[in-house]
């Protein structure tokens, strides 16, 4: 597989700005230290080739930011997507969230993003800086000195897990376009399973207890583009800022995954910005399992235009009884 | 704040009997927003009416809560209590402290605490209740019919009956439809033509109807009382108000080999032809994947002999854009292809043949001219083998057939059995059957007579099996009762094809936004007891576009659906349910999702500027709701994640403020 | 004598054309229920979102019970179909979050059930009741 590399995108974003197929660039350029991106849109390539980077840090997912940039000014947008980026690409063309036209796509091959916070896991907090140019990782620590650290260790979890190494969105590749693999996502959400209520409750008690009600799951979910969110709608009845309590997390956090079950991709980008490492993600894959137990095999974002299995019925559905009864341990 | 007035009903002793009524009138009046509570033995009565009025002008009340029987005995009497005092009807609620309270409990303290509780809750959903105006929308006084059958000839006199226009729109030539075709009726033996064709001529010269043959629907737009309507007249190369319809191009033509789609291609007809002799409107089609003019300009002789100048070889599809209040589906039904039936052999050998061919063999205007002869050497048959239920009832072979009872054909096979006796008795006839099905009026009584005063042979059992052997066709079926296997020498064999909707409509669904079950007939608004109207106001439901009929049942049903189209029609305006869903045009982000789950077709969107920051505009996709369509099920206020969508008369803070106050 | 005695609290939601006519039904029939039940009325089971339910158990309640028509039998054709997709994921993920699953129910009753009303709501009253108060969803900061 092509490695792709900074300089790759930089090139081709050289070609697409100069014969005018694009006028802006969406990437990202560094934050405070290297591992630590900031989004940020270029114009010119001069600026792009200072501030643009790109290695095993860029994970985010682009798709969401192309509702307000596709709605600036005249022109297309140029955005690299990795294989999972292009399901919630489609998700948000399905929901008319933005104009197709208005977008230029290449996709681009991924062998896996790092999780910043696996490293800081192994070695603490100091970390100056990271070399993620080869398979293993040379992490620069402000007590301890250089480490090293095999990337396959340090892989985020929807890595770790990948579903699809195939772009189903792109105007043109940068690379050969893989092939939608089968994963292990689901093992998690199955040994919860196995569990008792009360270990469950446990389980999610310590986990949800510790959110802090940041809404950065909610700002960087793809699938969470409403204009004002249910919890800030002072007509919905359930509007609040932020809460002391258990319950107002519970019900925030099961709301939320209930409104984008059948539209979430399983991108994960909401555990890879949770300040408090809750693993949202196993509540998203919870109803992903179950949809696609109940009423069949459905990958949100798979082809645009789908009809999410929320918004859709069969009249052999089964009953809310048997759906519990199903997790019956 | 609300000024709040709440009434509680003794009922005579039903309420008062287990409920303390005057501690619940005590115990309300601290709620928050109550002004005045009051209580009386019968609320509903017009002393209790007259009461209610009193407090709202002398408290200056801007809601009020009736505690008394349920809602759906008697909220519309209070609203209209409240209206007569000049309060908005939508500012009552009821909190129903009989059939939910005392009528179940029988200990006093509980029914009172209850009755305390459930008027809490119905104070708390008052205090956030809004006046509501139900909106109101025009009618236009004309309906229109899709498809000429007999199912839309019926609704269509009937409503022009009524005096209202109607037009019909007919994809062939002539009106007429399936029952044209057929040769006798069941169960009365009257010819179809007869009792049919004076329908037609009917319609042809009623002055409120307009037929537009050779049409179809291409386009609907609006909403019930107000559809715009785009008609497409496809070019039939003849003036239709100019074509006598005196025949002799049809006769003139010098193409004769096209197949005969009214004789379901067992004869042949001209390049220009007239369907029937009695055909509605009476003009000449040309065929234009027939027609040498057409074709390559070479020919031109239905032009030459036409005397009145009614041929126009230059014709183009013609497009007609029409409002109407009201639109009947009446698309009808076909009988399946037999395709995928080989083992009947019906692709093979020309003598096995379908129900409705058979109509056309014995039909006086027929291929043979009313003769029973064989399709494949004219040759007078001596044994027929009639299989029912072909593609009927098939639920193990979904692929090929249908899950249904076609439901006719039982009726109809019996018809053939006993025609072909009467005229023929030297035939022998037999009938195979899972089970003769002959629910209606003198139905049973006429299988009877084909089966005992008929000497039709009736074997219960399938046929597995028909292979044609020189001029013959082996019939291998079983014999269930006598449980054995049978091998029948027939000289014809006739299939009771299962009918299917007509393939026109399932787009036609689309357009309309209509629903239609898995087998595409169109679902009903109520399987009981709203059987002619479709779920989408304004689309009504004629005939076997709706599940599979007879033509007594589609009579009936197509008088049904016009009643309730005229009783559309007769309304000058058009009162909607003021609880509708409402879309928060700032809040939506225009995703869909209600749109999916909307089962009327409320909900279009529309791209609209709001103000963005640093002042720029930002054009966004925004979900509007068409009050006169919505019909109030709340369930787009679900699937809008964001709560931009919500239902007005069951809010979401509504709802939220009853839940509180029961866990109170 | 009853002070000690623990009453859970439901909620009922039941839509208008079907379920809240058969709890009608059991009323004019005497069929007693227990006066822990209290009846929210929507048009349409598909009107109940799922934060209602949640709402419910944040204030204290014990248990909610969802009524609509018949699957094929809804007064807007399709609405009880989305109902019972939402719960049964809805449900799953309560289960899954450790929430006792006997808490939540979906029943469908017809205008014409007036008996399976009352028994639908003495059962699930009972079934509450042996499970006892709900401390897993109830905000602790509602409790007056």
């Amino acid at each position: 597989m092509q490695k792709i590399t900074r300089e790759v995108l930089i090139a081709k974003a050289e070609e697409l700005l100069s014969n005018g197929t694009v006028s802006k660039v969406l990437g990202l350029k560094k934050g405070e230290f290297s591992y630590d991106q900031t989004p940020a849109v270029f114009t010119d390539i001069e600026s792009m080739k200072k501030d643009f980077v790109f290695d095993d840090f860029s994970g985010a997912n682009f798709s969401k930011y192309l509702i307000k940039e596709t709605k600036k000014g005249e022109g297309k947008t140029l955005v690299f997507l990795k294989p999972c980026d292009t399901y919630s690409f489609n998700q948000l063309l399905t929901e008319h969230r933005f104009d197709r036209e208005k977008v230029y796509v290449v996709g681009i091959a991924c062998d896996g993003m790092v999780d910043i916070k696996k490293i800081k896991n192994a070695f603490g907090d100091g970390i100056v800086s990271v070399d993620a140019t080869t398979d293993t990782l040379k992490v620069e620590t402000l007590y301890d000195g250089v480490k090293e650290i095999a990337k396959a260790e340090v892989l985020a979890e929807r890595c770790r897990n990948c579903k699809s190494k195939k772009h189903v969105a792109y105007d043109e590749l940068i690379g050969e376009d893989g092939e939608v693999i089968s994963s292990n996502r689901f093992d998690q959400v199955d040994e919860l399973e196995k569990m008792t209520a009360d270990e469950r409750f446990a389980f999610w008690q310590n986990e949800l207890s510790r959110c802090i009600r940041c809404n950065a799951c909610r700002d960087v979910c793809p699938a969470c583009t409403c204009e004002k969110c249910v919890f800030d709608n002072p007509n919905s009845g359930v509007q609040n800022k932020a809460a002391a309590n258990s319950f107002e997390e519970q019900m925030f956090h099961i709301i939320r995954a209930f409104h984008v079950a059948g539209r979430c991709t399983d991108c994960g980008e909401c555990s890879r910005v949770c300040p408090q490492q809750i693993p949202l993600h196993l509540l998203n894959r919870k109803f992903i399992k179950d949809i696609n137990g109940f009423y069949g095999d459905y990958q949100a974002g798979e082809e645009v235009g789908n009809r999410a299995p929320l918004v859709n019925y069969t009249k052999e559905d089964l009953e809310p009884s048997e759906a519990v009864n199903k997790g019956d341990k | 704040m609300q000024r709040i007035g709440v009434f509680v009903c003794w009922c005579g002793s039903n309420i008062a009997g287990t409920v303390d009524v005057v501690k619940v009138a005590e115990a309300l009046k601290s709620e928050p927003g109550v002004v005045h509570s009051a209580n009386y033995q019968y609320m509903c009565s017009q002393a209790g009416q007259q009461l209610i009025k009193d407090a709202i002008k002398e408290h200056n009340l801007t809601g009020i809560v009736v505690c008394s029987c349920s809602p759906r005995m008697h909220e519309a009497t209070f609203r209209k209590t409240a209206a007569a005092a000049g309060l908005n009807p939508y500012m009552v609620e009821i909190a129903n402290i009989r059939e939910q309270c005392s009528w179940i409990h029988k200990d006093m303290q509980e029914g009172t605490e209850k009755a305390i509780v459930l008027g809490r809750t119905a104070i708390a959903k008052v205090n956030l209740n809004a006046p509501l105006k139900p909106g109101e929308s025009p009618v236009t006084k004309r309906a229109l019919v899709i498809g000429g059958g007999i199912a839309g000839i019926q609704t269509a006199l009937d409503i022009a009956d009524a005096g209202f226009e109607v037009d019909i729109v007919e994809k062939k030539p002539t009106i007429g439809g399936k029952m044209a075709q057929l040769d006798k009726t069941f169960p009365t033996l009257d010819c179809a033509a007869c009792i049919l064709t004076p329908k037609m001529v009917d319609v042809a010269q009623h002055e409120k109807i307009r037929i537009f043959s050779y049409s179809e629907v291409e386009e609907v737009k609006g909403f019930v009382g107000n559809f715009d309507v785009k008609i497409r007249k496809k070019a039939r190369y003849v003036k239709e108000d100019v074509c006598t319809g005196c025949g002799l191009c049809t006769e003139k033509c010098p193409m004769k080999k096209v197949p005969n789609d009214f004789n379901l291609g067992m004869d042949n007809k001209r390049a220009i032809y007239i369907p029937f002799a009695q055909a509605v409107p009476k003009i000449a089609t040309i065929d234009a994947d027939y027609c040498n003019m057409l074709k390559n300009g070479k020919c031109g002789v239905c032009a030459k002999v036409c005397t009145a100048k009614a041929i126009d070889y230059t014709q183009k599809d013609e497009f007609v854009e029409e409002k109407y209040g009201a639109i009947v589906a009446a698309t009808g039904f076909n009988p399946i292809s037999m395709d995928k039936f080989d083992e009947f052999a019906y692709s093979q050998s020309k003598d096995v043949i379908t129900s409705l061919e058979f109509e056309r063999l014995m039909n006086a205007a027929g291929p043979t001219a009313g003769k029973l002869l064989r399709p494949s050497d004219g040759v007078h048959p001596h044994k027929i083998v009639f299989v029912q239920c072909v593609g009927s009832r098939c639920a193990s072979c979904a692929e090929k057939g249908k899950e249904y009872c076609s439901k006719i054909c039982c009726m109809y096979t019996a018809k053939h059995a006993m025609l072909t006796r009467d005229k023929y008795p030297d035939t022998d006839v037999t009938v195979f059957y899972i089970d003769v099905r002959t629910p209606g009026k003198q139905f049973d009584e006429f299988y009877r007579r084909a089966a005992e005063e008929y000497g039709v042979h009736y074997i219960k059992g399938m046929v597995g099996k028909v292979s044609p052997e020189g001029n013959k066709l082996i019939v291998q079926g079983s014999d269930l009762i006598a449980n054995k296997q049978l091998k029948i020498e027939a000289d014809l064999v006739v299939l009771a094809a299962a009918i299917e909707p007509d393939k026109s409509a399932r787009p036609l669904a689309t357009m309309l936004t209509a629903s239609m079950d898995t087998n595409d007939f169109f679902t009903e608004a109520h399987p009981k007891l709203r059987p002619v109207e479709s779920p989408t106001a304004g689309i009504f439901l004629s005939g076997a576009c709706q599940g599979p009929k007879d033509i007594p049942e589609t009579v009936s049903q197509a008088g049904a659906a016009a009643a309730k189209v005229i009783g559309l029609l007769a309304k000058d305006k058009l009162t909607g349910n003021p609880c509708v869903a409402q879309s928060d045009e700032l809040m939506c982000n225009g995703c869909s999702s209600c749109e999916k789950v909307c089962p009327y077709g409320a909900i279009t969107y529309a791209d609209k500027e709001f103000r963005g920051p640093n002042r720029t505009t930002l054009i966004r996709r925004v979900a509007q709701v068409n009050e006169a369509i919505c019909q109030g099920c709340g369930c787009c206020t679900v699937a809008c994640p964001s709560g931009a969508m919500d239902l007005k008369g069951f809010a979401n803070k509504q709802i939220m403020a009853e839940v509180d106050a029961i866990c109170k | 004598m009853q002070v000690n005695e623990y009453k859970p609290k439901i909620v009922a939601f039941c839509c208008n054309w079907c379920s809240y006519a058969g709890a009608d039904l059991a009323g004019s029939n005497r069929l007693a229920y227990p006066a822990e039940v209290k009846v929210i009325r929507v048009p349409c089971s598909c009107r109940v979102n799922p934060m209602f339910i949640l709402r419910a158990f944040q204030r204290g309640a014990d248990g909610v019970i969802l009524c609509g028509c018949h699957p094929g039998d809804c007064h807007y054709t399709s609405g009880n179909y989305y109902t019972r997709r939402r719960m049964a994921l809805l449900f799953s993920m309560l289960d899954y979050l450790g929430i006792e699953k006997e808490r939540t129910r979906v029943e469908w009753v017809s205008a014409a059930e007036g008996a399976k009303f009352a028994a639908t709501m003495n059962d699930f009253v009972k079934t509450v009741t042996a499970l006892g108060e709900n401390k897993r969803l109830e905000d602790l900061r509602c409790k007056k």
